[in-house]
């Protein structure tokens, strides 16, 4: 696959475009899945995922073919998620936990439209749960314990997406393990 | 938490695989131990499988279209940029070869018409012709632009023609054969007429010029 991407990303270089629709198509889930974490909006995700393959088509001339596409790929929309997250304007989403209460967003008020049998319905939801509790985490935890057993990078990849040394890695990601550990330890 | 910080601080490096032999069988002595620890340690690894089943998501239908039409298109000047950027030296090259071709064609235009020849006092001049008259030698080298030469007698040196020929000199004479052997360059003959010979001779006396030093 690596393979794949590397062939794409030189003939993006040289100027193809619909080359570039490959490299995309191959990494939107994930990349839309990473700024959903980040941001907890599908909305904003949906605006940032598409940014930050904007913003490497347009600067794939500063991406060096001998690294790892991905982990620049993930650096630009890590990127763009802090700074959207920073900027926010303290409005309401549906995503936003109610004041007061534990673990309710206002998809919880809403009437579920499916319903589920059984087992089904308990597994997606403990999903959602997991989902739920890791977006709690204060999001320089969140986003190394995502990048770590979500989209699997090593830690040093993790410290180059983030531009965080290695050290100071390993600390949030022993954090984040504990914060969690706490959070998911009665489920 | 009873238990010491030194093993949790162990058991967060070994789950990053980032642990010594040594510290790794510490570890493992202590959680045969210790309840607590052995909680804690099994507790961490549960909360790394629920993470890792946390919700898988797709991005939205039409999520690579969206991008692609939102894309911006590649203007020409965009398109120039990029490809100078990458060929550097090729840029360079077209450049000065560009300037070398203006400038010498220059040289070239200018008095296209008017006839140039060396300074040899035994050169006869007829309109557009330049004679070598039967008979005379003449010494160095003899250049002619513009015009025709004819050599009937001999010329000792090099001959350069720019934009002209040598004259045949049995078409010349109506004699014929009369002087055909007399004729000759004691060096060597060199007719330059296209602009791109002429460019040659340029750029070739230029590199003669930079090896003979």
């Amino acid at each position: 696959m690596e393979q794949f991407i590397k062939k794409k990303i030189i003939q993006v270089k040289k100027g193809d475009q619909s080359a570039f629709s490959d490299v995309v198509a191959f990494y939107q889930d994930k990349i839309y899945q990473h700024c959903y974490r980040m941001l907890g909006n599908r909305h904003e995700a949906e605006d940032m995922a598409q940014e930050a393959f904007i913003r490497a088509f347009v600067n794939i001339d500063s991406f060096d073919e001998n690294r790892k596409f991905s982990t620049w790929l993930y650096r630009i929309a890590t990127n763009l998620t802090i700074d959207r997250m920073r900027k926010r304007k303290p409005d309401y989403h549906l995503d936003a936990e109610i004041k007061g209460t534990e673990g309710l967003d206002m998809y919880s008020q809403l009437a579920s439209t499916e319903r589920l049998p059984g087992e089904e319905v308990e597994s997606r939801d403990l999903q959602r749960y997991i989902h739920h509790e890791i977006s709690q985490l204060p999001s320089k935890y969140r986003s190394i314990i995502m990048l770590r057993y979500l989209e699997e990078f090593s830690l040093k990849e993790i410290s180059e997406i983030l531009d965080v040394p290695l050290g100071t890695v390993k600390t949030r990601i022993h954090r984040g393990r504990e914060a969690l550990r706490k959070r998911l330890r009665h489920v | 938490m009873s238990c010491n910080e030194k093993y949790i601080k162990r058991m967060h490096d070994y789950l990053d695989g980032d642990i010594s032999a040594e510290d790794e069988s510490l570890l493992r002595r202590h959680l045969e131990d210790c309840e607590d620890c052995q909680k804690h340690f099994h507790e961490l690894n549960r909360t790394i499988t629920l993470i890792r089943s946390a919700e898988r998501m797709e991005a939205p239908v039409g999520f690579t279209e969206n991008v692609m039409r939102k894309l911006p298109t590649e203007k020409k000047s965009v398109k120039y940029k990029r490809w100078f950027k990458r060929h550097p030296i090729l840029v360079a090259a077209a450049i000065f070869f560009l300037l070398m071709i203006g400038s010498l064609s220059s040289t070239f235009n200018q008095g296209t018409d008017q006839l140039v020849v060396s300074t040899q006092e035994e050169l006869v001049i007829d309109g557009d012709t330049v004679i070598v008259p039967a008979g005379v030698t003449v010494p160095g080298d003899v250049y002619v632009k513009n015009g025709d030469l004819l050599v009937l007698g001999t010329v000792d040196g090099n001959v350069t023609l720019f934009n002209g020929e040598l004259l045949d000199s049995d078409s010349q004479l109506d004699g014929g054969n009369l002087m055909a052997s007399a004729g000759g360059v004691n060096g060597d003959l060199e007719t330059v007429d296209q602009t791109f010979e002429w460019i040659w001779y340029h750029v070739k006396n230029f590199f003669k010029g930079l090896f003979s030093f």
